[in-house]
């Protein structure tokens, strides 16, 4: 074991794949030379050559598209966006080609496109957004959400050895300021296995991502009102661990659903609803929600602030479950 | 511009240098045959009501595909589209199970989940299209891609339509090829009209093979209802990129001689231009040329033409007898498991 940020994870699970398994390989935009823009590719060049780190051009499509032929051919490919908001520019290469080639014509599709996602340093409208819930409608993909350094690592070897098209959403927050002890050896974190972030008996929150830290933030100022939070992380949202979110409900009775993507539509709402469909009898208050407002990610810092759900408004939430 | 014509094949002995014996141009022969009959009987079929949804048609373009196929290695592997029955009849997809497709039976290489020509078999080294379209232009780069890294000796096909050419996938794609002299070949189906729309209003160019130049990669026109020249061109492309040459468009020329789909019956296409092209009509110049240059006698041909009629016969026979799939078969392979990866191309 030793200490590793977010980011050492994901590039060390890679590297460790790319060695293991010649199959794999790397493309995107300028993944090789620069390492990537967040750097999770430093190095890689030099070690596996030009042709198994794809400099692309400037072609979401072609990334995308191109790794879905390369997939049915036998590889592994991991396509990077350089930040997950350009996926908008490989849409039809996930959703109409890859989702559904194995349903129809037999044909699996095994890809990981890693998506640099998330606010919280004024990126703006096009260098922020968690378009997760996007992708979770829409079924054949799945969507992988980690939270922290040592599954950021297992969950990427699972998703490069599954046989499905995935979409690999880091976040951009988490790759420097979370680090914690990653194992050494190689391992896989199953997909659609929620983790039990921190136990509790009172409120559940349910949440993936960068929201998992403010979750806990507040959970610790919520030890003074005596309130015991329990923190169930998903880990993916697609497909999502329903069982382990029933559990968690049924023993707390109270639950908050809490995104960092906007409200509408967001996945929270099928979290929301699902316990209402089946667990509305151990319930002793209303599902509640807290998610971005709808609107596009602002740029300026009050505004980027007034979008992205904060310790003060989970702990607020919190405390009216308590109290409810 | 500086796109390069394609001169037709002459004689037998051209096409012997092409790589072509004699039962090599029958095979041709019939493959065109069965091209258009599996499609003219698909039509007959619908009209029974025993074909749900749309119905596509290839007519006009069944010399493009097979020429284009039969200059495939085995090994190669391609992404033919809707007016390209000839590529799955030539890499020898059974008639029988096409029927089954088409009318939505659990036999049908889609098992019902598609329809019409999205279908595939990946044994035979074709990948199933999407509708949209020319969404399989970055697929088929991308398994040339795989071709690249491995080393390994192998080319992909990808077709689009000139009308689908104006679609941004159509430019990723060949600019990534380009980029990387990727060993695949661009084929353009340009059959003059995009549903309604002609292509003075797809691109303001002469040719479409002129694009080439601009991802730096060679282009050439070739009438497409020319089996043979198809057949030199595609293959000549195909053993350049084999041989590290890159990518190679090749745009063969044609007339969609029916509506954009069974429903549609082009009345805005000019009647001149129909009546002009149904004296090129693909199978009869190539039937002309057996004739003319390698003997094909009455006979032969009658046993052709009968053991098709046969073939096709028994299909639809097959494929009736097929069921319609199960309700419960619905969510089967929404998600892969490990074990799909034994496919032939999953090693
Ligand atoms: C992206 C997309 N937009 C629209 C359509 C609907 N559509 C189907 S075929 C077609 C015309 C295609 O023309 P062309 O590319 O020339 O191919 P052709 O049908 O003539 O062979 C259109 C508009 C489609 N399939 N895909
Ligand atoms: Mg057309």
């Amino acid at each position: 074991m030793a200490e590793k940020t977010y980011l050492q994870a994901i590039s060390d699970g890679l590297r460790e794949e790319m060695r293991r398994d010649e199959r794999v390989f790397v493309i995107g935009e300028d993944v090789g030379v620069y390492g990537g823009a967040f750097k999770v590719t430093l190095g890689f060049q030099e070690e596996f050559g030009h042709w198994r780190v794809i400099d692309a051009p400037l072609s979401e499509t072609a990334i995308v598209g191109g790794a879905t032929g390369a997939a049915i051919m036998g590889m592994r490919p991991v396509a990077e966006m350089q930040f997950a908001d350009f996926v908008s520019c490989a849409w039809d290469h996930l959703v109409t080609v890859a989702a559904k080639q194995r349903w129809r014509a037999g044909t699996p599709v095994p890809i990981v496109v890693r998506l640099p996602s998330g606010g919280g340093f004024s990126g703006g409208p096009f260098h922020s957004q968690n378009p997760e819930s996007w992708f979770a409608h829409v079924p054949g993909l799945k969507c992988v959400c980690p939270a922290t350094p040592e599954d950021a690592k297992g969950l990427l070897i699972s998703a490069i050895q599954d046989p499905n098209p995935v979409l690999y959403f880091e976040h951009k927050h988490l790759y420097r300021r979370i680090k914690a002890e990653v194992p050494d050896e190689r391992y896989t974190t199953p997909l659609g296995k929620a983790r039990t972030h921190l136990e509790g008996d009172d409120v559940t929150v349910v949440t993936w991502g960068a929201m998992v830290y403010t979750a806990e933030e507040a959970s610790r100022e919520l030890d003074g009102d005596g309130v015991s939070v329990e923190i169930v992380d998903l880990r993916t949202v697609l497909p999502w661990d329903k069982a382990a979110v029933l559990e968690s409900v049924r023993k707390t009775s109270k639950v908050l659903v809490l995104h960092e993507d906007t409200r509408t539509g967001g996945f929270g709402a099928e979290i929301a609803a699902t316990i209402a469909e089946e667990a509305f009898e151990d319930l002793d208050a209303p599902v509640k929600r807290i998610a971005a407002p709808d609107s596009p990610v602002p740029f300026s810092p009050p505004l980027e602030k007034a979008f992205i759900p904060q310790v003060d408004d989970v702990v607020q939430g919190l405390r009216e479950l308590a109290e409810y | 511009m500086a796109v390069r014509e394609a001169e037709p094949l002459g004689s037998l002995r051209e096409v012997k240098e092409a790589g072509l014996d004699r039962e090599d141009l029958l095979g041709i022969y019939r493959n065109l045959l069965i091209t258009r009959g599996v499609e003219e009987r698909g039509h007959i079929l619908y009209r029974q009501g025993k074909i749900p949804g749309s119905f596509y048609t290839g007519r006009g373009n069944e010399a493009s595909a097979v020429g284009v196929a039969t200059a495939m290695g085995p090994d190669d592997v391609g992404t033919p589209l809707h007016r390209d029955m000839g590529v799955h009849v030539t890499r020898g997809v059974e008639p029988w199970r096409i029927f089954a497709q088409y009318m939505g039976r659990a036999d049908g290489p889609t098992k019902g989940k598609d329809g019409n020509v999205h279908m595939a078999d990946s044994k035979l080294g074709l990948l199933a299209m999407v509708s949209h379209l020319p969404a399989m232009l970055p697929v088929a780069v991308g398994c040339a891609l795989a071709f690249r890294i491995r080393q390994e000796p192998r080319v992909a096909v990808g077709w689009f339509g000139e009308g689908a050419a104006a679609r941004g996938d159509a430019h990723e794609a060949m600019n990534l090829a380009g980029v990387r002299r990727l060993p695949v070949v661009f084929i353009c189906d340009n059959n003059q009209w995009a549903y309604s729309t002609p292509t003075h209003l797809e691109y303001p160019i002469e040719h479409l093979a002129d694009r080439a130049a601009a991802y730096g990669f060679d282009g050439v026109v070739v009438d497409g209802t020319d089996v043979l020249a198809v057949y030199r061109e595609a293959k000549r492309a195909i053993e350049k990129a084999r041989e590290g040459g890159g990518p190679t468009l090749v745009e063969c020329q044609t007339l969609r001689m029916e509506g954009h789909a069974v429903h549609d019956d082009a009345f805005y296409v000019p009647k001149e231009l129909f009546e002009r092209w149904a004296e090129r009509d693909p199978l009869e110049r190539f039937r002309s040329w057996l004739r003319e240059n390698a003997e094909l006698s009455d006979d032969e041909e009658e046993e052709i033409a009968g053991g098709v009629k046969r073939l096709l016969n028994e299909a639809i026979r097959r494929a009736d007898e097929s069921p319609l799939p199960d309700p419960a078969s619905l969510l089967e392979g929404v998600y892969a498991t490990p074990e799909d990866l034994d496919t032939p191309h999953h090693k």
